[in-house]
This record gives structure tokens, sequence and C-alpha cells, in this order.
């Protein structure tokens, strides 16, 4: 057991502008330091600046892709199943390639309710879907602009973004036609 | 047209008759004096949608009436609707200054319901996200407190190491506020190769910004004269109202749940609980400020003793088998299916369960039926009893001091009102 301490006031310390004058000096160390390390102050100024963000971030979300650029999905519903918001919809058609079964017709991604969890990562088997591209400010004009469709989510290089998000899948995979051993 | 609500109908009945022992019977005994007044529900000063009816006498406050509910989300009803899992993602945003010890609150009861026992690197990394947490949360409430009674400088010192904490749970959690850290059976995810030497580091400016504070405040005269012997309440008027935490310890009862009922070894680490004299607000702030100074000590026990091993357990109910074997085979596949499709089914029963969280005991309470779904949670917020005895320690007292108050006992509004 530890007891709060009142150390009370004595003698000059009654006197309010002692203390005032004190707390100043402290105040004054802190202004004069911050004047002259310029690059120590914790303060970004927000957007010319932008903190980097580390790569744990669980940011924007992004459909990986096959070779061929078709959808590494398979609309399997883990993810939507997954999600606690409910922000996922997926509507699933029989695949062109023999190869494969189904693939997402279509694969909307509601911004406006997402909650960044990062449950539906961690639900996809197959690696399809990641949060790794490093962006938190979402923002839109419209609210169907902040629905992010098939089409937008699969817009990028299917680079890795974070080395190492996933343990790499096994080649056997990507069978048929994708395989490229 | 509606008939206006005479505000008098909503003072207790003491009040209305002028017959209230506590008051200064005879002084108020033409209420046509009394001036009512709304404090909050949309004020800067009540750090969140609260209210609290004041009849007010000159500035001093002769009776309060509190209302709450304003935040109200339904976080109890939702978690009916969702898995034992998605409730997670929920827990975050009930006590959002500490939002990883509402995980581990949760997880834990759920764990103690399934029978689970979480590794050990999985504790010991719980027992120091929660500590950071409890430091965070005292930070900003006696910073915003302090504000409260003017006194802003103090409010960046405090801040200044909290962005440091917060850096350091993005790296870890992948978010900074709402960290979703925890996973039923263990944790999602494991540190980052610098993690010690960066906690080490921030502590260091935590202890800093804390001397710096009480070298600021504690022999300022205004900030002594405007919390000593303000809003006193009683030990037993505490008690009775089922206070927990450092608000309770600041009147006087040395009740701890890391000290009275020790989880996830809380009783191998050395730390003191600190408790006040007066219960009054400066016992409330100052409780806090040592209590950062406990935390940060616990934190360094613990990162030495932080054993090797996983973070989640092994349990084929609750945990997901590795990224490989889901990859890799159909075993894992199966389970990885069976988790996320038909969830985790505890046994129908019920269970109770309670962590020490920043503002004392947070507890769920969680009935099973057998099904994926919780068929009840019921979230026993500390702030709920706290905000409870606000109206009693206010009445008789000044309007500026009810919210220095209400600052001190620290109400997030997002877990008064779930």
């Amino acid at each position: 057991m530890k007891v709060v301490q009142r150390p009370g006031m004595k003698g000059p310390e009654k006197i309010y502008v002692v203390e005032v004058l004190k707390g100043l000096w402290l105040t004054f160390s802190h202004v004069f330091y911050n004047l002259f390390h310029p690059e120590k102050l914790p303060t970004v100024f927000f957007p010319e600046e932008k903190k980097a963000l580390p790569p744990a971030t669980r940011g924007r979300h992004r459909l990986m892709k096959r070779e061929d650029d078709s959808p590494r999905c398979t609309a399997c519903m883990l993810c939507a199943t997954a999600c606690p918001a409910e922000c996922i919809h997926i509507q699933a058609a029989e695949s062109p390639d023999p190869n494969i079964e189904k693939f997402p017709e279509k694969f909307d991604i509601d911004m406006l309710r997402c909650v960044y969890c990062g449950f539906c990562v961690e639900a996809c088997p197959l690696d399809a879907i990641r949060m790794d591209i490093p962006e938190v400010t979402v923002a839109g004009y419209t609210r169907d602009s902040l629905v992010y469709h098939k089409e937008f989510l699969m817009d990028h290089d299917n680079k890795d973004v974070v080395a190492d998000y996933n343990p790499p899948r096994p080649v056997l995979w990507t069978h048929g036609p994708h395989a490229k051993p | 047209m509606t008939p206006m609500i005479d505000p008098k109908t909503l003072l207790p009945a003491q009040v209305q008759d002028n017959s209230a022992s506590g008051l200064d019977a005879a002084k108020h005994k033409d209420k046509k004096d009394l001036v009512f007044v709304n404090l909050g529900p949309s004020h800067p000063a009540t750090h969140g949608c609260l209210r609290a009816l004041c009849a007010l006498d000159g500035e001093t406050i002769v009776a309060a009436v509190t209302e709450m509910g304003y935040l109200h989300r339904g976080f109890e009803k939702d978690a009916e609707v969702h898995t034992f899992q998605q409730v997670i993602p929920y827990t975050d945003r009930l006590n959002y200054v500490s939002a990883i010890m509402n995980n581990v609150g949760y997880c834990k009861a759920v764990e103690k319901m399934l029978g689970i026992t979480i590794p050990d690197r999985a504790m010991v990394l719980r027992v120091i996200t929660c500590e950071l947490n409890r430091i965070i949360d005292h930070l900003v409430c006696a910073g915003a407190n302090l504000v409260d009674l003017g006194a802003l400088t103090n409010f960046w010192y405090a801040f200044n190491a909290r962005e440091k904490v917060y850096d350091i749970l993005e790296k870890l959690c992948g978010a900074r506020l709402t960290s979703s850290y925890t996973r039923i059976g263990g944790l999602s995810r494991d540190t980052y190769p610098a993690f010690a030497d960066e906690v080490k580091a921030v502590l260091k400016d935590i202890r800093k910004s804390v001397a710096e504070i009480t070298k600021l405040v504690s022999k300022n005269r205004i900030f002594v004269d405007r919390t000593q012997g303000v809003c006193v309440i009683s030990k037993e008027k505490a008690v009775s109202y089922g206070w927990t935490g450092p608000t309770l310890r600041a009147c006087g009862v040395e009740y701890d749940l890391r000290k009275a009922e020790p989880y996830y070894h809380y009783e191998d680490f050395k730390f003191e609980v600190p408790v006040g004299t007066h219960g009054d607000t400066y016992d409330r702030i100052f409780v806090r400020l040592y209590e950062i100074e406990e935390s940060a000590g616990i934190i360094e026990q613990a990162l030495r003793k932080l054993p090797k091993g996983p973070v989640m357990t092994d349990d084929k109910r609750v945990a997901l088998p590795p990224k490989q074997q889901t990859y890799g085979n159909i075993e894992g596949l199966m389970n990885h299916f069976k988790i996320i499709m038909h969830g985790i089914c505890p046994d129908p029963g019920e269970v109770y369960d309670y962590t020490e969280a920043a503002n004392g005991e947070l507890g769920f309470y969680i009935v099973a039926d057998g099904g994926k779904n919780p068929y009840r949670v019921k979230c026993r917020p500390p702030c709920f009893m706290n905000y409870a005895a606000f109206h009693e320690m206010i009445e008789g007292g000044m309007i500026a001091d009810a919210i220095a108050n209400l600052g001190s006992i620290n109400i997030i509004a997002g877990e008064l009102d779930r």
C-alpha cells in the first residue's frame, strides 16, 4: 500500500506567484528546447507531412490476382462470414476456366461499414484479400464512391507491399493453365 | 402545442418539497430562486454525451439529477447476433481510451467459459499491453482533468508520452485506437523485434512527463485549493455504490483485482496499490499518477520475464490453424472452414469474469446456449457505478467543481452507455 502524499504549501509556496514562476520556468525550458530542436517536435504537419505507417497497419483492402489477372478469390464466402460489420458482399458465378469452380462476379466492400478489424484477411484460406495498402484516410463525396467494387480492389500490380504478409502458398495450388512452376 | 415539462418535477422529491435533510432547507425555502441548468449533454466539458440537470442557487448546486444513454449503441444486443469472435472488435469501442483492456476482459471471459489456458507468452504480452493501456488511460484522464481546471500545459506533456505509446501499439496491433489485439485463445500476432527496447524508451518518457505534471501542479495554490476537500465521497458511500478501481482507492479502500483476485500471474509481479486518504478530486488525480509509476514497474518486470513460445493456444476448437496448414493440407483447411463457418460453440452455461481495467472492475457476464453466438452478454462497466454517484458528489458544491469532479472520475461515455 502506498498512500498519496499531500506535500502542502509551506512559507513562500503559499504565495501563488512563487510556484507559478517555478512552473513557468519548466514550461519555458520546453519552449526553448523545442525552439532549438525542431526535429524533435512531436507534432506532425499533417497533411503536408505524413507519418510512415508501420507494416502491421491494417490499411485499405485489395484483392490479389493470379498470373493471368483473374481474381485469386474463389468466392468461398469465408471473409463475408467472418466480417463483424457485414460489409463484404460477394456474388459468385461459375468460372469459365474448367480448372476453377467459382469466381466472384461481384465483390463489394462497403467502406462506410468496415471497422478495419482485419478478420477478412485472417479468414481467407487463399491469401486473396489483403489489407496492406497504407492508406487510412478514406474519403469520398458520395456514399456510392465508398463502396469499393472488384475492379477497384484489383487495380494494383499484384506486388507485395509488405514483405512476408502471409506465408508463401504452395505452387501446386495454381494448377492447370495458371501453373507456372 | 405540447406543454413544457417543468424541470422541477425531474428533481428528487426532497428538493421539490424543500424538506431535504442534507440541504439547507431554510435557505432554499422559496424554490422560485433556484435556476435550472443542464450540464451537457452536448458540452465540451462533459467529455462525452452526459447530462446532469442541476438546480442552482447562485453558483452552488443544490440538487442534481443525472441522465445517461446518449451514446447507447446496443453493444449487448449486437453481441447476441454476432459470433463469439466477432464481438472482439465491438469491445474496442467500449472504453476507447484503453481498447486492449476490453479485448482482454472479453476474451478472458470466453476462455474461462471454454476452459482454455492461454500460453505463457500470450499472458505476459497481455499484461504488458494492458499496463500500457492503463498508463495511457490515466494520462488522458489526468491530462484532461487538469484542462478542466485550467492547466492546459499538463495536457500536452501527458499527450506527448501517450502518442509514443500509440506508435508502439500501432506497430504491434495494426491500429492505433481500435486495436482488436486479442483473439479467443491468445493474441492476433506476436511482437516485432524492437518491441522491448521501444517500450523501455517510452517508459522513460512517461516517467518524465508524470514528474513534470507533478512538479507543475502539486504545490500550485490554484490546483490545491480547487481539488483538496472538493467533491468528497466517503469510503462507505463509495463501496455501497459499487465503485471499483482508482476512484475507490482514492477513498482509502485498498482494493485492486490484480491483488485481490490475481490473474495472468499478477501475484508474481511486485507492485504497490496506491490509495488516497480523503476521497476528493486531488486524491483521484494523484492515485492515477501514482498508478502510472506502478504500471511502468510491472511492464519492466514483464519484459524481463517474457518467455518464448507461441502466442496462440493450439486448442483446435478456437485457434485457426497456421496458414501453412490451411494452404497445405486438407485437415488444416477443414479446421479453418469449421471455425469460421460454424464458430466457437461453448457448451451451454454461463460465466462471469472480471479484470482490473483502467477505471475499475470490467466484468463480462456471458450466457451460452450451445450455438456460435452468445445468448446474452452483459458488460459491467466501471464507469456506470462511478456515474451513479455523481449527483451526490456534486450536490452542495460549485458548478466549476462539478466539472473538475467529472473529469476525475473518468467517465468514458462509450463504456457507460455501451
